[in-house]
């Protein structure tokens, strides 16, 4: 709420400032236009494809385009740099910005600065879409980004935001970029409602990232998924996490983190749905996961993780580790792999139910065992085990599954 | 009509036809008798192709039956023990096997009716006597009319109506001009019939000659006492071997 | 060779075992279907019906069925039929009757209920693991004249298939787990009409873990439509060497 205040009295409003048109207007250049506005015009531009090398805007301005103006960096040039605050650019068509291997090249580059505002343009094979650097209170919205598709060296982030706090990522759309959306260093900030699939490695990719919140995004077929990584204070709920295949693909992969909220969300159709790795005080509530490999692969390095109120359907395998000490928390979750009775009647099973498998025991010790999954031993070996469990982490319990699916 | 040249089968160990030659020519009808496990059955297996021999071949009218099913449409098989499916009816036996006999044109109902047996189309195998199961076999081998007829112990288990009527029929059907093989361990009840006598122990034939060859060797006044002579003659020389 | 498969369709749509074979799966299909809330747990259930009792049933009975109609070929042997055709059609007759009992048992639940990819592809190899463990038992009880040793040998049988396979294969698995085994391991799977067929359901119900880990070898190679292809060879093959071989030594033997 805060934030949202924040920007609006930030961005100045009607009265004194001009309108410079570009086209046929007076101005026969875009680059003409920026350098004779004072700072708050607005600058106008027309239909038509600019080819105008890199244009830097240091002073606060509304570069607005009508009718979608293309600007073509012919795979040489960044094409807007800002440098400075109060800006605001709007309705543009970015194409064929440079690339590099040796930088980060963009389309729309912002440094050092704040209050920037960049919404409802499209960004075409580019490197990097929008780069963001050390700058704070910025609103990316509505745009929709197509990177070319490329060996994961060679191509660039979505959105990319380094060292910035007070971002609002919301409503993009993300294809074929390396990270749909990238943050490291980035607190105090709000991903929503964005859509990132089809990127090369990550839908969204976050390091070092605190107290911010990941809100109502859906992540499909990324080769890797969605990570995050060195961070804690991180809210993330209602998003979907889609068709993420592959040896190394999570629907969600969290990696040293803390004090994580999970709540809400849809896990459909992953390898992996939700990967843990040295992770302390995740709370993951009224989550669906369905038709995953495995819905939770949680190492023996979590500690204190709570699984409450999610429904397991459908999934290969519910829970996987790699160790035997477990000090992790499952209650009151729907498993629809449970088999026991509930005879008082209040909605949990009467006898606890074991979420990991020695079957998936054993195929965390030897993959290629995966080719017997379903085979009658198999069935039988489980079965043994669960009569009389010895392999198994005995305390990794739910007491009380739940006899019915929750409704999510 | 069939030639059989210097036939061997062994099972396993046990030799059950030893060098055996024959000829069996038409108009004829020959008696194939010797005691149990003499070679008999051996014998008309392999003449039907359930047995496949270690050496020596078969000729049915100068044809090797070897990699040949053709010829057994030619024949009338009565077996010992009709077995037959038990949950088929006696008319679905008939229509069964007229079915897949698309080749035959005509049959020979004689003995169906002789025997009552188309007033019995309805009773299952399952419920039948011994009996009636020999009726059956021996309508079934008399139906295509075959111009070879191979009956094993055929009146072994008939009634004395049924076996009279076995026997006008045997009769009937040989002056037609057709071959007769028969095989029996007791010679009584066909003595009239038989125009030949092959006699076979331990899978080699002893005696092979005409009815009348036979008594005139022996000595003996009816076929039985032949028969029964060449046994004797045998047992002199015969290792027991069980 | 339809005229005297017909026969054997007759007897054997007579017989009590097999209706009762058909009654059954169809119970235990529709009340699985109907208990599970999801129709994907019960297909996993059915699979496991699939790959187990199917095989058991095809091979006992099978066994037991070509013991019984010894009479039946005995007669047609003695009619200008050849044994080749007898025997073929014999086998058309047992292993048509089961497919039909098992498309009628679990085909129609399945239709109704789960008329999915995983569905659909559980009854195509639900007949040809029919078909092939006819052709298996064909291929053993030939060669026995004693119906008890037979029945035994048809167990054993199904037992090694069904199991004990499997326990090798992981055994093999553990040995050599330093060594890249997928290649191997996938060889071996085709040398198992069982896990042929379960891995071929597996890619349209597990999808998503066999994408995982060494998975994805797996799921490359069978998932492609050479692997399709090379699946439903090897099937055929479980079908035509057996029968082929018990054909063999049909034409050989004696009676």
């Amino acid at each position: 709420m805060r934030l949202l205040l924040i920007l609006l009295i930030a961005f100045p409003l009607g009265a004194g400032a001009r309108t410079l048109d570009v086209g046929r207007g007076a101005y026969p250049s875009i680059r003409q236009a920026i350098a004779a506005a004072s700072p708050g015009d607005t600058v106008r531009v027309g239909p038509g494809t600019y080819t105008e090398g890199t244009l830097n805007i240091d002073k606060p301005l509304t570069l607005l385009g009508t009718g979608s103006p293309r600007l073509d960096g012919q795979y040489r040039d960044e094409l807007i740099i800002i440098t400075g605050a109060d800006v605001q650019v709007s309705g543009f068509v970015f194409l064929h910005s440079g690339s590099s291997s040796s930088r980060d090249l963009a389309s729309v580059s912002i440094a050092n600065t704040h209050n920037i505002r960049i919404n409802d343009n499209r960004f075409e094979e580019a490197l990097f879409g929008i780069h963001a650097a050390n700058s704070s209170s910025l609103l990316f919205q509505n745009n929709y980004l197509k990177g070319r598709t490329r060996t994961e060296q060679t191509s660039g982030n979505g959105i990319h935001l380094w060292k910035c706090s007070g971002a609002v990522v919301e409503h993009n759309e993300i294809h074929g970029h390396r990270d749909g959306i990238y943050l490291e260093f980035v607190s105090h900030s709000l991903i929503r409602s964005n859509t990132s699939s089809d990127n090369i490695r990550y839908g969204i990719h976050f390091m070092f990232s605190d107290r911010d919140l990941y809100v109502g995004n859906t992540f499909s077929r990324n080769g890797a998924g969605v990570a995050v990584m060195f961070s804690n204070k991180v809210v993330i709920s209602r998003n979907r996490f889609l068709d993420n295949w592959g040896a190394s693909a999570y629907g969600l992969l969290l990696k040293e983190i803390s004090d994580v909220l999970l709540w809400d969300n849809d896990f459909y159709h992953n390898t992996s749905a939700l990967q843990m790795e040295g992770t302390n005080r995740v709370v993951a509530r009224r989550n669906s996961f369905r038709a995953n490999g495995w819905a939770a692969r949680v190492q023996a390095s979590c500690s204190d993780n709570v699984f409450e109120e999610n429904n397991f359907i459908g999934n290969t395998f519910d829970v996987a580790t790699n160790g035997s000490l477990v000090l992790n928390r499952f209650d009151r979750n729907y498993w629809d792999k449970y088999e026991g009775y509930d005879r008082n009647r209040d909605g949990a099973g009467d006898i606890p139910y074991h979420p990991v498998s020695l079957y998936s025991m054993i195929v965390e010790k030897n993959p290629t065992t995966l080719i017997l999954l379903r085979s009658f031993m198999v069935n039988l070996l489980d079965k043994v085990e669960k009569a009389i469990p010895s392999l198994t982490p005995e305390n990794l319990v739910d007491e009380k599954p739940l006899m019915k699916p929750l409704e999510l | 009509m069939i030639e059989i040249q210097a036939l061997t089968k062994k099972f396993r160990r046990f030799t059950a036809l030893s060098d055996v030659s024959l000829s069996l020519a038409k108009e004829t009808v020959v008696s194939l008798v010797g005691p149990n496990g003499s070679g008999k059955t051996t014998l008309i297996k392999s003449i039907l192709g359930l047995v496949r021999p270690d050496s020596g071949r078969i000729l049915f009218d100068g044809k090797s039956i070897s990699g040949d099913v053709a010829y057994r449409a030619r024949i009338g098989y009565m077996p010992q023990i009709g077995r037959y499916p038990d949950h088929m009816k006696i008319g679905q036996i008939f229509d069964m096997i007229r079915n897949i006999r698309t080749e035959a044109t005509q049959t020979d109902n004689e003995l169906v009716t002789a025997f009552g047996l188309e007033e019995m189309r309805g009773k299952s195998m399952r419920s039948l006597s011994g009996g009636t199961r020999q009726k059956v076999s021996a309508a079934l081998a008399f139906l295509f009319d075959p111009p070879v007829l191979i009956l094993d112990e055929p009146t072994a288990g008939l009634d004395p109506v049924a076996s009279e009527l076995l026997k006008d029929k045997i009769a009937k059907e040989k002056r037609k001009g057709k071959l007769v093989l028969i095989t029996s361990h007791v010679l009584s009840d066909l003595e009239e019939l038989t125009t030949h006598v092959v006699y076979l122990q331990d899978g080699s034939i002893r005696f092979s000659g005409t009815s009348a060859e036979l008594l005139h060797d022996t000595g003996a006044d009816r076929l039985n006492r032949g028969i029964a002579h060449l046994m004797m003659r045998q047992d002199g020389t015969q290792k027991r071997s069980s | 060779m339809l005229r005297i498969t017909r026969y054997v369709v007759y007897d054997l749509l007579r017989n009590k075992v097999s209706l009762a074979y058909t009654l059954f799966l169809f119970v235990v299909s529709v009340s699985l279907f109907r208990m599970e809330e999801n129709g994907g747990k019960a297909v996993i259930s059915l699979l496991n019906i699939v790959l187990t009792v199917i095989p058991l049933i095809s091979i006992v009975f099978a066994t037991i069925q070509w013991y019984n109609s010894y009479e039946f070929v005995e007669l047609m042997l003695t009619q200008p039929v050849g044994r080749t055709r007898v025997l073929l059609s014999e086998y058309a007759g047992i292993s048509g009757a089961l497919s039909l009992a098992f498309l009628l048992g679990v085909g129609i639940p399945v239709l109704l209920f789960q008329c999915t990819a995983a569905g659909l592809s559980m009854l195509l190899m639900g007949v040809l693991l029919t078909c092939a463990f006819t052709s298996i038992a064909f291929f053993a009880s030939i060669r026995s004249r004693d119906k008890a040793r037979g029945i035994g040998v048809a167990l054993m049988l199904w037992f090694y298939f069904a199991l004990i396979y499997d326990g090798l294969v992981l055994l093999l698995l553990f040995a050599f787990s330093d060594y890249p085994l997928e290649r191997l391991t996938m060889l071996l799977c085709a040398l198992n009409p069982i896990d042929l067929a379960r891995i071929f359901i597996m890619l349209q119900i597990d999808i998503s873990a066999l994408m995982g880990y060494t998975g994805a070898v797996y799921k490359d190679f069978f998932g492609s439509a050479a692997g399709i292809a090379f699946t439903a060879g090897i099937l055929l093959l479980w079908i035509l060497l057996p029968l082929w071989g018990a054909v063999r030594h049909f034409r050989k033997r004696d009676l």
